[in-house]
């Protein structure tokens, strides 16, 4: 049995959620099982779609005292899941939460944990076999996982999201957290303002910026380019610690790692704490004035020139592509 | 009130990563070991500016690993951590690292356990979420602020879409993210004090092997770029449609 912990947000089942579904459904089929999800304080609909993921049964938890995420209480939710499923194998997003409560778990289940999976283990008599990246995406490790329970997170946007015509059986099914005492309390919540833009961590597309745009004044173009993409939009270190955009905008090792599809990097040198943090792109397009710049060595497509005159450029052309292709 | 930091010892973030033994470990010839940025920038400085204004009384360094690990941990103390602690092991996976911690800790009084949110070689986000798992305590992920009055923390963490004030009594493992601290520089009287400060050394306590790594494999670089001239914007849209896919 393999169990897979889901989460809702803003209305949702996060995409990163109905990734880990898909995952878990591949590995079922792996391994000659079925795939058990579990849902918390989710809808009809939300529960449909974790269903449409690939979810055979859902065991799905009214509590609300669970709506503060604590990693204490959700651990204490999944173990009693795995308990009722006899699950083997639980499967979670290597998201905020899955940081938090799949370590937890592993020490509660003494239950080997590969944090960060990129591909689908193979099975090695009753082992499995995982990649995950090591050395900040320089590197791959192929993990085994030798306990009985076993526990995978799975990196965000490592595969598309496929939603079937399966449906789930929904269960209603009860939890003790008596004993269960979260000490942690929550005083305020901050919103990043992302004006309408899909997160970064689940962002396909993104458009960076860096020191070479000489001032916050100048984002507007930035700005205007991601929204022809539907893009996010993001920022180096340096530009974050200026105060020109928002801490939360920061990607590289020691802001956000993100792995979106198309990454375009505009006046970033692409120091090498920055690439840690977007070398798993799928593509990644270098636009900077210095043809040096260290970056272009780690990029698909480059044009050397002034991002001034390059990025209008490039926003008439996507226009004209939008125009041509609708 | 103590504070516990486990340290991890990781290649400098410049090395350039090659494997050996038939691509099963990790080459250690020629690499420069730090601290792990994450334990010391955030976790282990905050620790002593905790310490610094009185919020706390000692900070001790733990670190899972052999002796070669020593000169990484001194350089904690050179930072002015008060001692430290070595688990002489290899420290074969997080598990087995973190139950360590976790038993040092338990045995030893630690109230605050500060870890950073990941390493930069092994970038699994585990230990820290484990230790708390062991000690049966509440775990504070990514916190980018943190603060103590008494006994009693007040934390702020990246949450999905923002981020929240918590607050929450000791004992506590906090993960600690950018913003916590600024990073330091050890002055000449930390640095000669950090020879002769006590670092003891303890032997692991049986664990099992949960996981193992079975083979690494380098990254494929990008094959070379393409270039794209400045006034044809066009053709890279186009390629990014045809040849990239991702438009």
């Amino acid at each position: 049995m393999v169990l897979v912990y889901t989460e809702i947000n803003k209305g949702k089942v996060k995409k990163s959620s109905l990734e880990a579904v898909n995952y878990a459904s591949k590995i079922a089929e792996l391994t000659g099982s079925t795939v058990t999800a579990i849902a918390i304080n989710a809808d009809a609909g939300q529960l449909e779609d974790i269903g449409k993921a690939g979810a055979k049964k859902i065991l799905s938890v009214k509590n609300d005292a669970l709506a503060s995420l604590d990693s204490m209480l959700l651990s204490a939710t999944i173990e009693q899941a795995v308990k009722a499923e006899s699950a083997k194998i639980i499967i979670f997003s290597f998201d905020i939460i899955g940081k938090a409560v799949a370590p937890r778990l592993s020490a509660r289940l003494k239950a080997g944990l590969v944090a960060g999976a990129v591909d689908y283990p193979t099975v090695n008599g009753t082992n499995l076999e995982v990649k995950k990246n090591v050395f900040s995406g320089k590197a791959t490790a192929v993990y085994s996982i030798n306990s009985d329970v076993k526990i995978i997170s799975l990196l965000p946007n490592s595969f598309p999201v496929k939603l079937g015509d399966n449906s789930a059986t929904v269960i209603d099914f009860a939890i003790d957290l008596t004993g269960v005492i979260s000490k942690i309390v929550i005083k305020e919540k901050k919103s990043n303002d992302v004006g309408g833009m899909i997160p970064l961590p689940e962002a396909e597309l993104v458009v960076s910026a860096g020191r070479g745009m000489k001032g916050p004044e100048n984002w507007g173009m930035i700005e205007e380019l991601a929204k022809e993409l539907k893009a996010t939009t993001a920022c180096s270190r340096p530009v974050a610690d200026m105060h020109w955009r928002p801490h939360h905008e920061h990607v590289g090792q020691t802001g956000v790692a993100i792995r979106p599809n198309l990454y375009i990097a505009i006046g970033i040198s692409g120091a090498i704490q920055h690439l840690a943090g977007v070398n798993g792109s799928k593509t990644i397009v270098v636009i900077n004035s210095d043809k040096e710049a260290p970056f272009f060595k780690s990029a698909d497509y480059g044009v050397v020139g002034d991002a001034f005159t390059i990025v209008p450029k490039l926003i008439e052309a996507v226009k004209k592509f939008k125009a041509n292709h609708n | 009130m103590k504070i516990l930091v486990p340290i991890s010892n990781v290649p400098d973030t410049t090395t350039k990563i090659a494997f050996t033994n038939g691509d099963t470990e990790f080459n250690t010839a020629g690499v420069q070991f730090i601290i792990n940025p994450y334990d010391e920038w955030y976790a282990l400085v905050r620790a002593l500016e905790l310490k610094e204004t009185g919020k706390a009384e000692k900070v001790t360094i733990i670190h899972v690993g052999l002796a070669d690990a020593d000169a990484t941990i001194r350089k904690g103390f050179a930072l002015g951590a008060d001692d430290g602690v070595r688990v002489d092991s290899e420290g074969p996976d997080a598990y087995f690292v973190a139950e360590q911690i976790a038993k040092y800790a338990k045995d030893n009084g630690y109230d605050l356990i500060m870890t950073g949110k990941e390493t930069i070689n092994y970038n699994g986000s585990s230990v820290g979420g484990m230790v708390a798992g062991f000690m049966d305590l509440p775990f504070i992920s990514l916190a980018v602020k943190f603060d103590l009055e008494g006994n009693k923390a007040t934390v702020e963490q990246d949450v999905d879409g923002g981020a929240q004030v918590v607050e929450c009594e000791l004992p506590l493992v906090v993960s600690c993210a950018k913003g916590m601290a600024e990073q330091r520089i050890p002055n000449m009287k930390g640095i000669m004090s950090a020879r002769t400060k006590p670092l003891t050394v303890v032997a692991a306590t049986g664990s099992d092997k949960l996981t193992n790594v079975k083979s690494y494999t380098l990254s494929a670089g990008r094959t070379t770029v393409k270039m794209i001239d400045e006034n044809n914007m066009d053709e890279l849209v186009n390629l990014l449609h045809t040849e990239a896919k991702v438009i």
